[in-house]
């Protein structure tokens, strides 16, 4: 009874972990800042193509390095998705800040392209992006220092250096050269292997069994808070990202470099959807759809919990976590087994005891709890919360 | 462009006689011409595009091996390959247009049963033919689909025999939840009650979902000293599943499972250290060791690169090219009736073993049993003797039992009662 109760409550949390890793850069970008950045989760994607590309690069290596990639690809799948983060704030977000409706599409589009890119990429295209980029941004940076940029010559350059990279693009992929044109991920999902040391679980008395990468992800989600905490409460750009949340025209007046806060809110908030990337590739399947598995959940979590609050999303993501595991694993029916009293609502509980049913109740009774608290478990008070 | 096409597609399909004259050069009676056209529709996009696009490659090496040889009836084969792009409705939408437009003599195409549910109405109502490689759930016998992947009693059925023999009695059904999985265990369920064994639970997860541990918890609850995992998942989820299953010490000695949709090409995908000592069931496995295997395996590495694996569905996308360039050349012509009373008995000595087309429109088919080793190739630890002739109609399933399909004959058709039934 008491291990059962001990596993029930390490899976519930360790699931609970998964969904707040995933959510919680989420909670930054679309708590703190508002945007609905529906790439978060081709964010996630590339840190775990991150992930596999250090994983083939320790491979390589040989000797200690299979076992330690992990430690090196956690640094650099955050690197990696926070300059992509980075990248989208700067090109697309910056212009629809306060219009929702715009940003959803934006953000969708650009996980669309996101998706695409990993399954299509190659040298040439590399190579394409390389030389427009070079051409068009060379060519910017010249003729602005004769500053003669105009619209027209802006744009008539972008359609030059843009139809140079396609044309040698394509020239290059039909070069027939398969090391140009081969596709470096290709649509397939690709292998990612835990480092033995993750695979297999810690075993306590006779039928519990906690996996290694169960507690690893529960570590670095524990990690990733103080981490998160620490920042915005304990650093300076900390406080200016909590005063440009609370108040941005006041702020602003205070001299705070609110584009520069936002920027960097985003690039954290992506950097940590790319560390969330790699840690579920100990869990599951890495490919180019990896994204759209979590993106749905790590939404529910951040409006459950209550857009704003930290705190808000680590209680929604551990309740719903461990519901969804009474549920669906049909503890909560076989705990009511012993009181004849209770059959019926045994027997709902027996009905709903599957993981896609488990699902539809979990969504049932969010939707149940959002009718009572629209603003979720833990609203922002203050006169510009919008309750 | 959407409605230009379903426009295409309407305006093409009352009148066929009409259409073919206005596209110019093209064939009216596409035998009378240089080639021989025939389509290829598979998924080139979106998610099933993983798999379909090793399938096409299996076809379009048959063509490209027959039309070295000679071609068919002295002609070359030009294959037309249209994109299904993943999605039931366009497939059949180029179905049509491949029969209309293209006025192609057969199709070789299609995947999952959803695709093959949506274009059978447009092959039935033209009374075509189209040929589909992949094992599936059963319970359908068309005039005009000739299939050439398992039934269900070339597959699941030969595998839970071997496993009610060799690793015991009680299982557990795992299965994504749509169609193919859920039909399976139907099936599944029966036969272990008609043999003694026993079935402790079941569950289905969504497809995409990677979140196992429930189901695992339910496994252990349900099998405490181990049992048999039958497992029907598909996709991603099978990466989540094995990887977790594996962090939770269900080892393959104690927790045997037994996948029927894990073949080369996805052991490649999940990590063979995850799967080492499971089992795997099919007809076709790259290690067969029969001569045309060696050669068909050096062939397909020689043309699409030494990487490269095979499997089940690319052999029998393989084989069915060669069925139906044997039936059009005993036919000695291409018109669609004909070809299909020639299909009827025409043998092949595939990859995977002799193999002959029955009137039921399925093949007989060896079946094996693979276990995974660590290479990321299949260890055969069971093989039927011969061929095991096709049921298409399941007969563990209420529903079903007693019926049969024999287009041979035109009193009987495609669901007939059995004497003695």
């Amino acid at each position: 009874m008491i291990e059962g109760l001990i596993g029930g409550l390490f899976n519930g949390i360790s699931i609970g972990a998964v969904l707040l890793i995933v959510a919680l850069g989420l909670a930054i970008v679309f708590g703190l800042m508002g945007v609905i950045n529906l790439a978060h989760g081709e964010l996630m994607m590339l840190g775990a193509y991150t992930t596999y590309v250090v994983q083939n690069g320790a491979n390589l290596i040989g000797g200690v390095a299979p076992e330690i990639y992990i430690l090196v690809a956690l640094p650099l799948a955050f690197v990696v998705a926070a300059l992509t983060g980075l990248a989208l704030e700067r090109w697309v977000i910056r212009y629809l800040y306060g219009r929702p409706l715009e940003t959803l599409l934006a953000t969708w589009g650009v996980s669309l392209i996101l998706k695409q890119f990993v399954r299509s990429v190659n040298w040439a295209m590399v190579i394409g992006l390389v030389v427009f980029a070079l051409l068009f941004f060379g060519g910017r940076w010249l003729i602005q220092k004769q500053r003669v940029l105009s619209p027209t010559i802006a744009t008539v350059m972008g359609v030059l250096s843009g139809a140079i990279a396609l044309v040698a693009g394509l020239i290059m992929n039909q070069s027939g050269s398969t090391a140009l044109s081969r596709a470096w991920f290709s649509a397939r999902n690709v292998d990612v292997t835990a480092p033995s040391w993750l695979r297999g679980g810690l075993s306590l008395g006779t039928t519990l069994q906690f996996p290694y990468a169960r507690l690893f992800i529960i570590v670095l989600t524990v990690l990733c808070l103080v981490g998160v905490y620490w920042f915005l409460q304990g650093s300076s750009w900390g406080l200016r990202i909590r005063s440009v949340t609370q108040n941005r025209t006041m702020s602003a007046c205070m001299g705070i470099p609110t584009e520069r806060v936002d920027a960097l809110t985003f690039a954290l908030g992506s950097g940590l959807a790319g560390i969330a990337g790699c840690a579920v590739t100990l869990l599951g399947s890495v490919g180019p759809n990896l994204g759209s598995n979590y993106i749905v959940d790590a939404f529910m979590v951040v409006v459950v919990g209550g857009v704003g609050k930290l705190v808000g999303s680590i209680v929604a993501a551990m309740v719903i976590g461990i519901i969804t595991y009474l549920v669906g694993s049909g503890t909560l029916a076989l705990l009511l087994a012993p009181y004849p009293a209770m059959s019926p609502v045994m027997d709902l509980f027996t009905f709903f005891a599957t993981t896609s049913m488990a699902k539809v109740m979990v969504f049932a009774l969010i939707i149940a709890f959002l009718q009572v608290r629209p603003a979720g478990m833990f609203p922002q008070k203050g006169r510009t919360a919008e309750v | 462009m959407g409605t230009a096409m379903l426009l295409k597609a309407c305006g093409s399909a009352p009148d066929t006689a009409d259409s073919a004259p206005a596209d110019g050069d093209a064939p009216a009676a596409a035998g009378d011409g240089e080639t021989i056209k025939v389509g290829l529709l598979h998924s080139l996009s979106g998610t099933m595009a993983i798999s379909e696009t090793t399938v096409v490659d299996a076809e379009m090496l048959a063509i490209k091996e027959i039309n070295a040889a000679g071609g068919v009836l002295g002609k070359q084969i030009e294959p037309i390959q249209e994109d299904g792009a993943s999605d039931w409705p366009t497939f059949a939408e180029k179905a049509e247009k491949l029969i209309d437009q293209d006025q192609v003599v057969t199709v070789f195409g299609c995947w999952t049963s959803a695709s093959r549910k949506a274009v059978l109405p447009v092959f039935e109502s033209k009374d075509h033919m189209l040929w589909y490689p992949v094992q599936y759930e059963g319970q359908e016998c068309s005039k005009n689909i000739f299939y050439t992947g398992a039934a269900p009693n070339q597959q699941i059925e030969p595998a839970v025999d071997w496993l009610l023999e060799n690793k015991g009695t009680d299982f557990f059904l795992v299965g994504s939840d749509y169609v193919f999985p859920r039909t399976a265990n139907t099936i599944i369920k029966e036969q272990l009650k008609a043999k003694g064994g026993n079935t402790v639970g079941e569950d289905y997860l969504p497809l995409g979902n990677t979140e196992v541990t429930p189901i695992i918890t339910k496994i252990k609850a349900a099998l405490p000293n181990g049992g048999v995992i039958f497992n029907s998942l598909n996709g991603d989820s099978n990466v989540a599943f094995f990887k977790q299953l594996q962090g939770a010490g269900m080892t393959p000695d104690l927790y045997p499972v037994m996948s029927v949709s894990i073949a080369e090409e996805e052991v490649r995908q999940i990590g063979k250290e995850f799967l080492i000592g499971h089992y795997a069931a099919w007809n076709y496995f790259q290690t067969v060791e029969t001569p045309e295997n060696e050669k068909w395996v050096a062939d397909f590495k020689a043309e699409y690169g030494e990487d490269r694996v095979t499997n089940d569905p690319m052999e029998a996308a393989y084989i069915m090219v060669y069925l139906w360039k044997q039936a059009v050349e005993q036919a000695g012509t291409t018109d669609i009736a004909a070809v299909r009373e020639a299909a009827y008995g025409q043998e092949f000595a595939a990859p995977e073993g002799p193999v002959t087309m029955n009137v039921n429109h399925h093949i007989s088919k060896t079946v094996r049993i693979g276990e995974i080793r660590d290479d990321g190739l299949f260890d055969i630890v069971s093989s039927t003797d011969g061929p095991i002739d096709p049921v298409p109609w399941n007969q563990y399933v209420p529903d079903t039992k007693g019926f049969a399909c024999d287009w041979s004959d035109p009193a009987k058709g495609g669901k007939y009662e059995t004497e003695g039934a």
